[in-house]
């Protein structure tokens, strides 16, 4: 290693412009895009996705794939012109000094070669070798803070869970000490715990290292708390830029402004009004732009801002640097909304409900063991009412949907009983009239939605068998279904492909609703799309649910999201009910030491550092569950023996809110007390 | 994939071109495929209107100029009875380009229909039918067309037969498991959670997404249904004299090959070989067209 001259910075790019060569034609990606990246420094890149923010990680270390060109512009990576270097030294620039880490652990890891051959490797080509480069391998694993790590070397990719995959990425990126990390989503595939984890852990590294980074993220909550300033990209340009908590808390572009009003914050429930949304679409890449890129969907866009593009202005403060590209930057944040605010008062679920599940059970057999996916779950559901399922991956949401939809049938004994009638277990043994009562909106458009149909067979088809409509009727409902989703009548001709993400789940939404549903499971609905568009999806589903007073079941890993819709929380773990109860209160707390870990996981907007509570390792196995409470092995707050013997019963602490633990209710309380403020996700 | 396309956004509101329109366009620009159905094209063209231009009729013996060498009369030479080669070699690819078409369309028919089946089904329905193909894969085509002669007799049916049953296992192979990865998709389930009949899941949602496979195995399947209907002319089933067939002429006249009489085998094996390598061409882009 040299010694970095001080002066130098780890990463300047001025007037970078990069363009894909598509059909003949070059696009631009990236224009002019300038931005510095000092030593030690921890710079944020968000925007939506097709911003150019990967291309910008591919494009500092010239990784560009074949069709992609640097059409202008300068890189300099700690004082070295990136642009002059021959194949040689760039080899040598990317195996010495700049180190990736991508989103998919699992994609960067080679399957087929042991964890700690794949990390000596990386010593071997810096010529250290044989019992010094496993050594070293064994450092950097110690370094990620992997216990054991001579077990883990020995074990393949796939034999590792995928927090434990994206740390030995970690481990590789760190091993030839680079002066440069450039992380892109390292974080998004994983569940907010094991998120919470990783980034724990970059965060320590930083202590740790000197090296300066390069984060990409479209999540705004886990840039705030990784990075010292923020870049926000929008059509390949910059148009703002700043220290990360004042570009957060004080936005002085409208695309910044409307992105943080995207995101449902500070305990921001559906009664209380409708999350704004960013109308229009981003512009294609390789669109000609006249003037400002954003002025189509800006509600403060003038004559001259569709005209005349606006220069970076600098308006820096005590607080620091800050730029941004926008004629009304001081009355960016006077942006009307896109969306109103106001919603109809939904109507008071009624007292009878439309589901109750009693003692279901799923065991799938593994390997000769019995895995219980979903055991003893109990739960009502009232009309006009949204339960909210919670829980790492693993813990049984989605095949307790499939139980109800009757898509995997429960073992017997447990009853389903919808509107006061018993379903059968089976899908093909319940009536056509309980079948359009319960559908459900899947995660994946792409794979709900049969590529080969058009949008006017996806949802005619389901009016067709779930109506029961024909002809001129089926016409009318489906024109008024299209119609309530929001889509127009140039939506129907065309494929799912043709559509964009949020596009195609109104289809997917349209057609659950084609029978009139009761219930409505969502399965993780808006994980796949941008903050804009997720939020114009939760506001459909609300404004639906007020409008047809059907109830939901909605799975999502995103508790912010979660506390927007639900009126009720279940939290899983191993397919047991750990706790549930209205959702104030359960999000509030007091509540199970489960739950306030997941809620201390979730990165927040604001801020405030807490007190955090961090799980260790991952979920066990449901083959062979621990004994007493399941959750003892990674409990914070356990209390001695009895965790590890008895199971806690699932008792009713307040009326309508139950916690499987044994710790009593007035102690949660007393624990939880100084925290519980500050747990509430923001 | 590449990296534009993870890197591109839902940008307009609707996209213009279609999947099929993509396949088509990258179809034409692949210089294999453009080649292949050239070959192809043309031996169609002349199993069409052969007669027409080829320049003697392919059946009129003229005993006086048998066995003759390529000549400016008879580009090919002719035959042992005078026959002019070159106008049975154009002549001759009809017989061959109607039998292993058909073959191939029945035996994609019979494989998409059991692939179907075993993929959407699965459990005992998938192990049952399965094992019982893998019986029928591994016996050699030629014994089944000896014991179909036996039973149904010589003609162009049992060799379509024949041909198109035995080719049908490895169709349904692959459609099976093509079939498999749809059936994990959503879009089945929300088919199921209309009540849909298994018959409308398989055929009307499940195999119009399975098409690119069972198109790029059609092809492929082709160009070996060709070499089968040739060898098994050439063993004398099927396509029966006095056809101007590749595989019957070799047949009939490689005893020849001896007497230094090479022409009159010569150009009909090069036309077998240049049409199951057009056919293999076009085979190839299909797939890279699919696969891109």
């Amino acid at each position: 290693m040299t010694e970095p001259a001080k002066a130098k910075n780890a990463l300047e790019l001025k007037d970078l412009s990069v363009a894909y060569r598509v059909a003949g034609r070059n696009r631009a990606v990236l224009r002019n895009l300038s931005l510095t990246i000092g030593q030690g420094e921890a710079y944020g890149l968000v925007g939506e996705s097709g911003c150019g923010k990967s291309t910008v990680a591919l494009t500092v270390v010239r990784y560009l794939p074949r069709n992609g060109l640097i059409s202008g512009g300068a890189i300099s990576l700690d004082g070295q012109d990136v642009m002059k270097l021959d194949a040689e030294a760039l080899r040598r620039a990317r195996a010495e000094s700049v180190s990736m880490v991508y989103q998919d652990p699992g994609k960067a890891l080679n399957p087929s070669i042991r964890i700690g051959r794949q990390l000596t490797e990386i010593f071997e080509l810096g010529g250290i070798t044989g019992q010094a480069a496993t050594d070293r391998a064994v450092a950097m694993l110690n370094r990620v803070r992997i216990s054991d790590p001579p077990s883990v070397m020995q074990r393949y990719p796939h034999q590792l869970s995928g927090g434990m995959q994206q740390r030995v990425a970690i481990a590789m990126a760190l091993a030839n000490d680079p002066s440069m990390l450039i992380l892109d989503e390292p974080t998004t595939g994983l569940d907010a715990t094991v998120e919470a984890e990783v980034l724990d852990l970059i965060a320590q590294l930083r202590q740790e290292l000197s090296a300066s980074i390069l984060f990409i993220s479209h999540n705004l909550a886990v840039v705030s708390n990784m990075c010292d300033r923020v870049g926000v990209l929008y059509a390949g340009m910059l148009v703002e830029e700043g220290p990360t908590e004042v570009v957060f808390n004080d936005p002085r572009h409208p695309y910044t402004v409307a992105l943080l009003r995207c995101l449902p914050r500070g305990g921001q429930r559906k009664d209380q009004g409708r999350l704004d949304t960013i109308p229009g679409f981003l512009p294609g890449i390789g669109a000609t732009i006249k003037g400002c890129a954003f002025a189509d969907r800006c509600a403060l866009a003038d004559d001259r801002c569709r005209t005349e593009l606006p220069p970076l202005y600098e308006l820096s403060d005590e607080r620091g640097k800050r730029l941004s590209r926008c004629f009304h930057h001081d009355k960016a944040q006077a942006l009307p909304r896109a969306t109103p605010a106001d919603v109809a008062p939904a109507p008071k679920p009624a007292a009878v409900p439309v589901l109750r599940v009693a003692g279901l059970n799923k065991t799938y057999a593994s390997h000769g063991h019995p895995l219980r996916a979903v055991k003893d779950v109990s739960l009502d559901l009232r009309p006009g009412e949204t339960l909210g399922l919670v829980g790492e991956s693993g813990s049984g949401k989605t095949t307790f949907a499939r139980l109800l939809l009757g898509l995997v049938p429960p073992d017997a004994g447990g009853t389903i009983e919808l509107e006061g009638k018993a379903l059968a277990p089976k899908l093909e043994n319940r009536g056509d009239d309980q079948v359009k009562a319960m559908q459900i909106v899947f995660q994946n458009p792409d794979s709900a939605l049969n590529r080969s149909h058009s949008i006017r067979h996806l949802i005619g088809r389901a009016l067709k068998r779930l109506a029961g409509l024909r002809g001129a009727a089926l016409e009318a409902r489906l024109n008024d279904l299209v119609r309530s989703v929001r889509l127009t009548d140039r939506h129907l001709a065309v494929k799912p492909r043709q559509l964009s993400g949020g596009l195609k789940q109104r289809v997917a939404i349209a057609r659950a609703f084609a029978g009139d549903p009761r219930i409505v499971v969502c399965d993780e609905p808006t994980s796949a799309l941008d903050v804009s568009v997720q939020a114009a999806i939760l506001n459909l589903l609300a404004d639906l649910q007020a409008k047809e007073d059907v109830s939901y079941i909605f799975i999502s890993h995103d508790l912010g999201v979660v506390r927007y819709l639900s009126d009720k929380i279940a939290v899983l773990y191993l397919g047991r009910i750990m706790e549930i109860g209205p959702s104030e209160e359960v999000f509030s707390g007091p509540h199970h030491p489960y739950t306030e870990a997941l809620l201390s996981a979730v990165p927040k907007l604001d801020q405030t550092e807490t007190a955090r509570i961090r799980l260790d390792g991952e979920i066990p196995s449901a083959t062979n569950p621990p004994s007493g409470c399941v959750f003892h092995t990674r409990c914070p707050r356990k209390i001695g023996p009895i965790c590890e013997q008895q199971e806690p019963p699932l008792a009713e602490a307040q009326p309508g809110h139950s916690i499987r633990c044994h710790i009593p209710y007035a102690e949660l309380r007393r624990l939880q007390k100084p925290a519980a403020a500050a747990t509430v996700p923001a | 994939m590449s990296a534009v396309q993870t890197a591109s956004p839902p940008q307009e509101d609707v996209r213009r071109r279609s999947p099929m329109a993509e396949v088509l366009f990258s179809l034409l620009r692949s210089r294999t495929f453009l080649v292949g159905l050239a070959i192809v094209l043309f031996w169609v063209a002349c199993a069409l209107f052969g007669e027409h231009f080829a320049p003697y009729d392919p059946l009129a013996d003229d005993i006086i100029n048998a066995l003759a060498p390529p000549s400016r009369e008879h580009w090919f030479g002719t035959d042992q009875i005078g026959r002019d080669v070159f106008s049975r070699v154009i002549v001759g690819s009809r017989d061959i380009l109607t039998v292993a078409p058909l073959a191939t369309l029945l035996a994609t028919v019979a494989g998409t229909a059991l692939g179907l089946l075993t993929g959407y089904f699965r459990g005992i329905v998938d192990d049952v039918v399965s094992r019982i193909l893998e019986a029928f894969m591994a016996i050699p085509v030629v014994i089944v067309a000896l014991l179909a002669i036996v039973a149904l007799g010589t003609s162009k049916t049992t060799v379509i037969v024949v041909i198109g049953l035995s080719f049908a296992p490895i169709i349904a192979r692959t459609v099976r498991s093509a079939v498999l990865a749809e059936r994990e998709l959503d879009y089945v389930a929300a088919a199921q959670l209309r009540h849909e009949s298994a018959l409308h899941t398989m055929f009307v949602e499940i195999l119009p997404n399975i098409i690119p496979p069972i198109l790029v195995e059609t092809t492929v399947r082709l160009g070996y249904a060709i070499f089968a209907v040739a060898t098994l002319s050439f063993m004398g089933f099927g396509i029966q004299p006095p056809s101007p067939d590749w595989g019957l002429s070799i047949s009939s006249n490689y005893g020849m090959i001896g007497g230094g009489f090479w022409w009159t085998v010569l150009f009909d094996a090069l036309a077998i070989a240049s049409l199951v390598i057009g056919v293999n061409l076009a085979a190839d882009g299909v797939h890279g067209a699919f696969n891109d």
